[in-house]
């Protein structure tokens, strides 16, 4: 086990500080801290400037392989490139679902053709790109997808038909990938496919969903026969399952340490408010805050094993890597109601009317979507009993 | 950075594993617990002997294998999982590493050579009890007479303390208090004044002494380090005795772990094994959640554990990265042990199957060297209490 890093890799992370230093500041300073996960919604035509900005600097995709654009850092190198950001307070990604998701699934299945027609505009942090999987009915059994995809002859296009729930950032993207059913007489996840999808379309209708918060970060997507081309399919029709599950690999991936740097920044505003008002001296708070940082940097190690594993190449996930959505999401739904109660009686007071949330209560109410999205604490906990100890399935009743 | 044990570190862990499988089987375990040393000696000859675990970190230069810590946790957390009954946690983890972190050279030469030789065992005494594990458990108390330190006082919940050939004693100077005035001296356990008592135990796998010192006298070369300074290395010791404890309760939740899952799929109610059960999956769920946890926050602590005694920078997080592993793990591993009751249902709560010592040395390596609360208080007076006026 070692576990400093080269000084290679400490010059590259003076390197990505000192760019961050010189260019997050003048028109870019009010995005410090802003637009991360429950705070989507601010900033967001700044937000795409600042991607661009990112762009010329070279730091998009910095875990991509060279010959797509991407920068070709190492797992340690992205590591720090995604630890620096976050600890710079540089502001939440627009770019990170092409980035981190659409990105890596055409490099991975994609044509020759999609690769140059959809990279270089992820790169440029010019293109951003939402994802359509759940739906009204297909939430945590997601194979359940109803949205339809028929193959016009005449026109040569695919048409889509349906609708895709929780699509966060919809209305500011530029594409979407979508599920849809290839095969209208196939059930759960035989008979779809992978759709890469332009939203400025008039087939497309996007319904933000005003959330817990009183703000909107998710969107309803409604396709009425939507188009796109017949080479926008990812994979062959019916490979549509395969596709996605490849792509659930790529969201476990480096960018976990930056989302920890983060939690970090809310745990020290939590430690810093204790301090001040006195809730540092209440024993029950003393112990949640300890054990809140205890966990913390633990799940900091539990992420440094998941990334020096050697055996995520087949595909299957290990052991500290299978268990780690389900800690994080927890942790972090307990940090919210840690903060609550160290702010006591004052949580109830907003910064303004009508609804105008302070950071730590944003964070609070947000965070209850962490056990919900990506696989629910319970969908967790029967991925890992059934994968990770080798459980057997619960007996399907028949249907009907 | 690469966060993975190396190839030989895995060779040292399956062969500790495959080696314990054949010799700390239950009923060996029952039987050595049964007695009132709480070993079977022929065995620890063999460990001794044909394995060299006892010297696994000692220096090469004092006769030791020159391994590091994390080789250490990797044995312990096998240890933890079979359930070794062994003076090995006293011997190693408590008396040699105080040893190597306060012994002058002289005691090194001397002790270091014989335990690494397995001649002797040895233990630490130091808590006079209290539950809080921090130097103000210390009451036993020293006053000099010439050049001699004469030692009064009783400890509890003394780890191998009426078995070990060598007491590592901690007492404080006759009128200090805190973590002023404390010593440590090198006591062999037939010194005039030393009266060692087993106490009984609920987890019997594990055994316990109380010790008390009448009058004991003592030369110079007993004391280890300048007088009345001995607190940062005691401090130091506890640290790293806790952090290779937290690896031998991962090792009792992947054993638990394991039973629980085998046990529940092989166990038909309502014509179907319960394991298949989302209410029985969901608690072996979790159960697999904090033993990974645990088991990260422990490889990590022994990087630093290691570097603590070599000297490198990471050293500087000891205190913080054993009450890290040590609440998280022992919360755990008695978390752990309840759920695998509970899914054992009826046989669990029986004296024959094995899920009870699993269950006992849960509570008993909860308590020893501070329990969860304890630890996550040290860290919140670092985090809350520093440079604030209250």
């Amino acid at each position: 086990m070692k576990l400093s890093f080269s000084a290679e890799d400490e010059q590259f992370r003076a390197e990505v500080a000192g760019w961050l230093q010189d260019n997050l500041k003048g028109e870019f300073a009010r995005l410090r801290y802003r637009g991360g996960p429950g705070d989507e919604h601010t900033y967001p035509e700044e937000r795409k400037v600042w991607e661009q900005k990112l762009a010329e600097g070279g730091w998009t995709c910095v875990g991509w392989p060279k010959e797509y654009g991407g920068k070709g850092c190492s797992i340690e190198q992205q590591v720090i490139f995604f630890e620096e950001y976050a600890r710079a307070g540089a502001p939440g990604r627009v770019g990170h679902i092409g980035e981190g998701l659409a990105g890596p699934t055409i490099i991975a299945f994609g044509t020759e053709a999609q690769k140059q027609k959809y990279l270089p505009g992820i790169v440029a942090g010019t293109e951003l790109w939402c994802q359509g999987y759940s739906e009204p009915g297909a939430g945590s059994d997601l194979a359940n997808v109803k949205t339809k995809a028929r193959f016009d002859e005449v026109r040569g296009k695919w048409v889509l038909n349906g609708q895709k729930v929780w699509t966060s950032l919809a209305h500011e993207s530029d594409y979407c990938f979508v599920i849809a059913r290839t095969d209208p007489e196939s059930v759960a996840h035989r008979g779809l496919g992978f759709f890469l999808v332009k939203m400025d379309q008039p087939g497309i209708e996007i319904r933000p969903i005003e959330q817990i918060t009183g703000t909107s970060e998710f969107n309803e997507v409604f396709f009425d026969d939507a188009e796109c081309d017949a080479g926008d399919i990812v994979g062959a029709p019916g490979d549509g399952w395969k596709v996605a599950m490849g792509l659930l690999g790529f969201e476990r991936g480096v960018s976990t340490l930056g989302q920890q740097m983060q939690f970090q920044n809310e745990l020290d505003d939590i430690v810093a408010l204790a301090r001040e008002n006195g809730a540092a001296d209440i024993s029950d708070i003393r112990q949640r805050i300890a054990r809140a940082h205890a966990e913390l940097k633990i799940m900091r190690y539990n992420a440094m094993r998941m990334l020096s594993g050697h055996s995520v190449s087949d595909g299957s996930l290990q052991k500290e890597a299978l268990i780690y959505k389900l800690f994080w999401a927890s942790w972090h739904r307990s940090l919210g109601e840690l903060a609550m109660d160290v702010m006591g009686p004052e949580c109830e007071i907003l910064e303004g009317a009508p609804y105008e949330l302070s950071r730590l209560q944003a964070m609070y109410l947000f965070v209850r979507s962490d056990t919900i999205y990506g696989g629910t604490n319970q969908i967790q906990r029967n991925i890992i009993a059934e994968r990770g100890l080798g459980m057997p399935k619960e007996p399907r009743p028949a249907l009907k | 950075m690469d966060f993975a044990f190396t190839e030989e570190q895995e060779m040292i862990r399956d062969t500790a594993a495959a080696f314990l499988a054949e010799v700390s089987s239950s009923e060996a375990v029952r039987r050595a617990m049964a007695t009132e040393s709480g070993y079977d000696s022929a065995l620890w000859r063999r460990i001794c002997d044909e394995m060299y675990w006892q010297a696994i970190h000692i220096p090469e230069a004092y006769g030791g294998l020159g391994l590091g810590y994390v080789e250490l946790v990797a044995m312990m957390e096998q240890m933890g999982r079979y359930l070794l009954c062994s003076p090995y946690f006293s011997t190693v983890c408590l008396a040699t590493n105080a040893l190597l972190v306060a012994g002058n050279e002289d005691q090194k030469t001397r002790w270091l050579g014989e335990l690494g030789a397995g001649q002797v065992t040895a233990t630490l005494a130091f808590n006079g009890g209290s539950r809080s594990w921090a130097a103000d458990s210390i009451t036993a108390s020293f006053r000099r007479e010439g050049d001699e330190f004469v030692l009064n006082g009783d400890y509890r919940y003394v780890i191998d303390g009426h078995t070990a050939g060598l007491l590592v004693v901690a007492a404080r100077e006759e009128g200090s208090s805190g973590e002023q005035g404390i010593s440590l001296f090198l006591v062999p356990a037939q010194t005039a004044g030393v009266r060692r008592r087993w106490l009984p135990t609920l987890d019997q796998a594990r055994k316990q002494a109380a010790v008390t010192l009448d009058n004991v006298r003592l030369d110079g070369t007993s004391l280890m380090g300048a007088c009345g300074q001995a607190w940062p290395a005691l401090g130091k010791v506890l640290d790293l005795a806790a952090i290779a404890l937290a690896a031998e309760q991962v090792g009792g939740c992947q054993q638990l772990l394991d039973m629980t899952v085998e046990y529940t799929t092989e166990r038909v109610q309502f014509n179907r094994p319960i394991a298949s059960f989302q209410a029985v999956k969901h608690k072996a769920a979790d159960m697999m959640l904090k033993t990974e946890v645990a088991r990260s926050a422990v490889y990590y602590a022994a990087c630093v554990a290691d570097e603590a005694l070599r000297g490198g920078e990471l050293g500087a997080e000891l205190p913080e990265a054993a009450s890290v592993a040590k609440s998280y793990c022992s919360d755990a591993y008695f978390a752990v042990a309840g759920e695998a009751l509970q899914l054992f249902g009826g046989v669990g709560f029986t004296w024959e199957y094995d899920v009870h010592l699993y269950f006992k040395r849960a509570k008993s390596s909860e308590h020893l060297l501070g329990d969860g609360s304890s630890h996550r208080e040290r860290l919140a007076v670092t985090l809350l209490d520093q440079g604030r006026s209250s």
